[in-house]
């Protein structure tokens, strides 16, 4: 096992490198000089100079890479234009909030569309199963900003003074503020340092920080504004987890020892949870792995409806400002992200089906 | 000497005859594949008809052409209420004072377009980089296989707006954008297709008749690679135009004034607490065209190949 994690692991390493160069080498394919193109109007051919000389421009591109991929390594993705600010501290802080609301949406889209999947598949062609079918249709079919809209539309307005109304943008209510856990708990260290960084990466989960320092009512209300955005980001992966679970159940559910199973007088539920779900989770949780790039992409889609501060409305806004630097970092990051994640529901296989033998 | 057998044009013809219309007879006995060629059906016939259709030019102002008009003026149909001297409006007045109605109508060309030249060229290319992988196989295969896998290990949306963001904004670039981050898909399958087909005796006897490769990879090897292509076209389509829309509604795609139904989603966004019929009709359109489609691609995808199952993926 552990080998076979080395491999796999080692074998990763072309594809990072691949994504590296292809955003390396996007960045570079800017029409124009990468400083007009940057600076735009402010461009003077001596502030050119200067820009060149500083981001390594002048220098070969083979070299260019070379520096740019010791940057990287070492967790470095330059300065941002727009912001002067290092683009690893706004990963740090950004990063977070992108990752709650995925992390949500990708819970939400489990919980319901493995259920669902299952119950259409074992009660096939009911009502229930051409309903969740057709709801699942119409699912990976919306556009997740449309239905972010109309949600709003729902939420804010139409439910207003309910219940169910919720918040329509934002992270927190206005006047509520998420003191950092190192915060509450008084502790003392220098600023600017990379233990410091660590710590304010997981005190900008909001949801986790405040868990953890024991504010409920902030938890309550962080948990509230995510809800819309998570709903909407949801739409598009639970439909297809639902859609694979109903269609691998429906396979294994014709096999021979499911039949065995029923006629040797199991119930329902075990021959349903144990002997068919487990044999047709391979497949549900591949599909899941790939989910997450949906997530991610939605995330530039849904942040910037949801007014969430996060990478993804960063990134649309790096792209309106055209911050190449960010743009970079952060394609990088997810891509990197998402690479890393199947590969964990590759090595799960094993896990999941003991008949994978990793060799 | 009376013939033996039929000329070969004619068996030819007798049997690819027959596959369609059993391929048909199949696509008809999915309620799926009927509707969504139903909408589908539908969606063609607004778009080729949109000038009859619509009232008005999809950039007309109407300012100036009736009284009183003002920008974001709700909807008003006669048949609900609206009163007959008013001019009929159905999806109401966008924020320009344009007939959002006509707008949504003529969208449909726009997304159509967009939605077969995307896969279209992702097919032509990926048909050619994926046969070459497949047939020649050794380092070609290798090297063409690594460089897709690294344009799939992006999630494709987001390859998409970066790689529109470096060509910058507009609807030529986000569709090569869209292209270009769908070809591994087609490239992966028509490679899987020929190296099985390549494997076949027709193959090796076409071969043993004298024919080069050329000549087989074209005629004997890409036709029978053609279904599944169809299928995964087919749903392509669909993805393409929901993530054309996407960019559109950033900003990076089609351009305003142009009535495509991501920009007006997207000039509109803000409105939705105070013209909510503004987001809603084009979000519907999108959604119904990407439906057919995909309603269509899991019939053929039943139809063609049945020991697929139903609806996977």
């Amino acid at each position: 096992m552990i080998q076979y994690t080395i491999r796999r692991l080692i074998l990763a390493i072309p594809v990072l490198l691949g994504i590296l160069i292809v955003t390396f080498a996007l960045a570079r394919m800017i029409p124009g000089e990468p400083c007009k193109a940057m600076l735009g109007e402010k461009a003077t051919p001596e502030v050119c100079e200067r820009f060149n000389v500083r981001y390594g421009f002048d220098k070969p591109i083979t070299t260019q890479f070379g520096i740019y991929l010791r940057d990287v390594l070492s967790g470095d993705f330059g300065q941002s234009i727009r912001f002067s600010r290092p683009v690893t501290i706004i990963l740090i802080e950004r990063l977070p909030l992108t990752l709650e609301l995925g992390t949500i949406a990708l819970l939400i889209a489990i919980s319901i569309g493995i259920p669902a999947g299952i119950l259409s598949a074992v009660k096939r062609n009911s009502f229930w199963d051409v309903f969740t079918m057709i709801g699942a249709n119409i699912g990976v079919s919306m556009p997740v900003y449309w239905l972010g809209l109309m949600l709003q539309f729902a939420f804010a307005i139409l439910l207003k003074d309910t219940f169910f109304q919720l918040p329509p943008s934002g992270r927190l209510a206005p006047g509520l503020v998420a003191i950092p856990f190192y915060e509450v708990w008084g502790w003392e260290f220098a600023k600017e340092t990379f233990g410091y960084h660590f710590l304010e990466f997981f005190s900008n989960f909001y949801i986790l920080n405040s868990l953890i320092t024991g504010d409920w009512k902030l938890v309550g209300d962080a948990i509230k504004h995510m809800i819309m955005p998570a709903m909407a980001l949801s739409t598009i992966p639970l439909a297809i987890i639902a859609r694979m679970t109903r269609s691998s159940m429906l396979e294994v559910m014709k096999q021979d020892y499911i039949r065995t199973a029923r006629s040797k007088g199991l119930k329902q539920n075990k021959v349903i949870f144990k002997h068919a779900f487990r044999n047709a989770l391979l497949p549900v949780v591949t599909i899941i792995g790939l989910q997450v790039g949906t997530i991610f992409a939605g995330a530039v889609l849904t942040e910037s409806i949801f007014g969430l501060a996060g990478v993804g409305r960063i990134l649309f806004e790096a792209i309106t400002a055209r911050d190449y630097p960010i743009i970079q970092a952060f394609t990088v990051v997810i891509a990197a992200g998402y690479v890393f994640i199947n590969l964990i529901v590759d090595l799960s296989y094993v896990f999941i089906d003991p008949r994978i033998r990793l060799e | 000497m009376p013939p033996v057998s039929l000329s070969n044009e004619k068996q030819k013809d007798y049997r690819s005859n027959s596959l369609w219309r059993l391929t048909l007879r199949r696509i008809l006995r999915q309620r799926n594949a009927v509707l969504g060629l139903i909408i589908l059906s539908i969606l063609v016939f607004i778009a080729i008809f949109a000038n009859v259709i619509a009232p008005y030019a999809p950039e007309q102002v109407l300012i100036g052409l009736e009284e009183g008009i003002k920008k974001r003026q709700d909807p008003c149909i006669h048949l609900f209420g609206c009163p007959k001297d008013q001019p009929q409006h159905l999806m109401g007045i966008d924020g320009n004072v344009r007939d959002q109605f006509s707008r949504v109508v003529h969208g449909s060309r726009i997304s159509l377009m967009i939605g077969f030249t995307t896969i279209g060229f992702a097919i032509i290319v990926g048909t050619i980089l994926g046969s070459i992988s497949g047939f020649f196989g050794g380092w070609v295969d290798n090297l063409i296989m690594r460089i897709l896998d690294v344009l799939m290990a992006f999630p494709s949306l987001l390859l998409a707006i970066t790689i529109v963001s470096v060509l910058g904004p507009g609807l030529q670039n986000a569709l090569l954008a869209i292209a270009i981050v769908t070809i591994p898909v087609y490239a992966r399958v028509v490679r899987g297709s020929v190296l099985s087909i390549k494997e076949m005796p027709y193959v090796a006897a076409s071969r043993a008749l004298g024919g080069n490769s050329f000549h087989i990879l074209i005629n004997r090897v890409l036709p029978n690679a053609i279904p599944p292509l169809i299928v995964t076209g087919t749903l392509g389509i669909g993805t393409a135009i929901l993530d054309a829309a996407a960019l559109s509604f950033l900003g990076l795609g089609a351009q305003p004034p142009m009535p495509e139904w991501g920009t007006m989603l997207g000039s509109e966004r803000n409105q939705v607490f105070t013209a909510p019929h503004l987001v809603f009709y084009p979000g519907i359109a999108i959604m119904l065209t990407v439906l057919s489609f995909n309603l269509l691609g899991d019939g053929l995808r039943d139809a063609i190949d049945p020991r697929l199952g139903q609806s996977q993926n």
